[in-house]
């Protein structure tokens, strides 16, 4: 097996579909000679051509109706939308077109098309780049969203978002690129969309997070079983669209307390997706309120404050404290 | 001559006809090669789509139709576009588009339903090339570029061809779809029909543009404006796009002059509001029929009987497409939620059941 970046990970799972499958093309502003500004795409359009992988003009509706138009066509789109803060300028095309189309046509037609862009914070960008828009996307009808935590799930997920004939919207975290490597193995293998990761064992509380948040939830975790003992449960969602409860039951059901950790702003979001329902389907099973672990109601700050306005493993062991102890 | 760019432009377009309104030939050089049947043809399609707005405008006024944007007026664009191109071309409409897509082989109690809001409007037949008309102005420009580049990636001698209105093309979805084309050279046609008004907007308030057409310029494409009460000027501009567009020559922009005689759409629009009567009447003596006929009365290949013949098929035809909508099963929400994904996700199918249960109730 290999040893991978996230991004390695990412543009390995691209060319193998590329390879496979004559349907799948991959295009976006720079995605081409350039590589993507992150080099996600490096290499593809030198070894799959310029009809297969190809600059697009710097529009972003552009490239979402162009994705959809070729998905009529019978194409497979990986569209790279260069930030995921510029998904506005494209959000007709995510939610409003393609998100729809399945329903408008009675199942005539539909959508194959991954929308790809990098997020998340902590790599003190400029404005409207490390926004966590998710929550957005997640709220739409008909659109997946997926967010993987590690290179090994990423290609296995990003695999499967390409074959899936339903829109796709696949964040990757730009802190999670090259932070740290992961075994991958080389041929292709999917994770299948919708399906949550236990990634960690534990008995005493679940946290449920996705994303970068995993590993700070992670931390949290291996800080306090050395200083206290408390054996945590983490679950990584990996698919944010639709959420599989069935494990986050399972795990609530053996722990009986638990806590939401995610990156983006508090209110409306994934975080409270999840209290929510396990409010409906578990509450006898809880010993406390399952709590939020998240960022604060604000745009995005800019740098100074960024590391202080994330959470972190304090603020997530203190979570743990405070359900251990209600 | 000025150095100013946009002076320049607005000189060089000039308007495509071919027939006058008392439909003697002003440019017999531009006349398309139809036989008398297709001339015949385009004259029975607009005699027809005319009976059936009007049968839409009163069916929609008792309650027993849902959404309608009624098209007289616009025939000639609608229908002389639609019949340059091939059944494997592909149509991207705008809601006002049902013409086009039902004479490219949408079954007409089809979109019925569609206007009903039902879901099986939209369930297109295979062999069919359109999608359901765009409710979102200018999306369906960025799609056409889509299916458009597909056609030329396919080596498909197919053109996608797509409609807006005046107002639409401030939109900037416009530009962008237009200059996508232009930049990756695809076999899209943009037909802009300028009939005046988006809603009660008025063109010289949309744009300082003199002409549409000549927004072509800045995609780099070729733009022709043309009279879109006439059908032969319409058809030839588009099968001279399509023509371009199949043999490797790329996008063309079509900015056609028309008029909606109605109002924008049956849901509670007043053109009296924004519209004054002179203004109406002055368009009504451009009637793309009245003109059509009398080309073809002079050419002696068109006569009352004929017309009475259409009328009455046409009519006969709605009635009988009504009925058959009428008896499409009702749509219902677990019929909706199939439809949300290829396989339905576990909160879905829980969904659904919630809803098969309160219906079997
Ligand atoms: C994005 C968007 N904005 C606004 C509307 C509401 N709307 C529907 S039709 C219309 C006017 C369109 O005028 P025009 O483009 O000239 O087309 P016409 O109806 O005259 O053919 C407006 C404002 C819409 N459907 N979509």
């Amino acid at each position: 097996m290999a040893q991978m970046t996230m991004i390695q990970a990412i543009t390995d799972a691209m060319r193998l579909e590329l390879e496979r499958d004559p349907n799948v093309l991959v295009f976006g502003e720079d995605v081409g000679k350039n590589g993507g500004v992150f080099r996600a795409t490096e290499g593809l359009q030198q070894q799959f051509g310029e009809e297969r992988v190809f600059d697009t003009p710097l529009a972003e509706s552009g490239i979402g109706g162009l994705a959809i138009g070729l998905g009529l066509q019978g194409y497979r789109s990986v569209a790279e939308i260069q930030f995921f803060g510029f998904v506005f300028e494209m959000f007709d095309s995510v939610a409003a077109q393609a998100a729809r189309m399945r329903y408008r046509s009675g199942g005539r037609y539909n959508s194959p098309i991954t929308f790809r862009a990098p997020f998340g914070g902590g790599i003190k960008g400029p404005e409207l780049h490390a926004d966590s828009l998710e929550g957005l996307v997640a709220q739409t009808p008909g659109l997946k969203v997926v967010i993987p935590s590690n290179p090994y799930d990423a290609k296995g997920l990003l695999i499967s978002a390409i074959r899936d004939n339903d829109p796709v919207v696949f964040l990757e975290h730009m802190k999670l690129y090259r932070s740290f490597r992961g075994e991958v193995p080389e041929g292709e293998y999917t994770i299948p969309l919708g399906k949550a990761n236990v990634v960690r064992e534990g008995t005493d509380v679940t946290i449920i997070t996705y994303g970068a948040m995993v590993h700070t939830s992670l931390t949290a975790a291996e800080e306090i079983e050395k200083e206290q003992g408390v054996k945590v449960e983490v679950i990584d969602l990996r698919t944010i669209s639709p959420i599989d409860i069935e494990t986050i039951l399972a795990s609530v059901e053996k722990t009986n307390r638990a806590i939401v950790v995610q990156e983006a702003q508090k209110s409306a979001g994934i975080a409270a997706e999840v209290v929510a329902q396990i409010n409906e389907k578990a509450i006898l099973h809880l010993e406390a309120p399952v709590l939020r672990v998240t960022a604060p109601d604000t745009v995005y700050p800019f740098a100074l404050v960024e590391d202080d306005w994330l959470p972190d493993p304090k603020r997530v062991k203190a979570a743990i404290q405070e359900v251990l102890e209600f | 001559m000025s150095n100013y760019v946009s002076e320049i432009q607005a000189e060089q377009v000039s308007t495509l006809s071919i027939l006058a309104a008392d439909g003697t030939v002003v440019n017999e050089a531009a006349m398309p090669k139809l036989t008398d049947e297709q001339l015949r043809e385009l004259m029975s399609r607009m005699v027809f789509t005319r009976v059936w707005d009007q049968r839409a405008i009163s069916l929609s006024r008792q309650g027993r139709l849902g959404f309608y944007a009624p098209v007289a007026g616009q025939e000639a664009s609608m229908i002389g576009s639609q019949f340059a191109l091939d059944k494997e071309d592909f149509i991207l409409p705008s809601y006002r588009d049902i013409p086009q897509i039902v004479w490219h082989g949408l079954p007409l109690y089809q979109a019925f339903l569609y206007s009903r809001g039902h879901q099986q409007g939209g369930i297109i037949p295979e062999d069919v090339n359109v999608l359901m008309p765009q409710i979102i102005i200018g999306a369906q420009i960025i799609q056409t570029a889509g299916v458009a580049m597909g056609f030329k990636l396919r080596n498909k001698n197919n053109v996608a061809i797509t409609y807006i209105g005046d107002g639409g093309t401030s939109q900037g979805d416009f530009y962008e779809g237009i200059n996508y084309a232009g930049a990756f050279n695809s076999p899209a046609i943009f037909v802009i029909q300028n009939n005046r008004y988006a809603i009660s907007v008025p063109i010289e308030k949309q744009t300082a543009a003199e002409t549409l057409a000549q927004k072509a310029v800045a995609a780099g494409i070729p733009g022709i404006q043309v009279d879109g009460m006439d059908v032969l000027a319409v058809y030839k501009a588009v099968a001279d796009a399509a023509e371009r567009g199949r043999s490797g020559g790329g996008p063309t922009l079509i900015e056609a002059l028309t008029y909606r005689f109605g109002p924008h759409t049956m849901s509670g629009d007043d053109p009296t509001r924004y519209r004054t009567n002179e203004e109406e009447s002055k368009w009504e003596t451009k009637d793309p029929l009245i003109r059509f006929r009398k080309f073809l009365e002079n050419k002696g290949i068109w006569t009352a009987e004929d017309e009475d013949r259409v009328v009455e098929e046409a009519k006969e035809a709605v009635s009988e497409a009504i009925k058959q909508a009428d008896a499409v099963e009702k749509m219902t929400v677990p019929g909706l939620i199939d439809t949300m994904f290829e396989i339905a996700p576990p909160h879905l199918e829980e969904q659904k059941k919630a809803y098969l249960a309160k219906e079997g109730e």
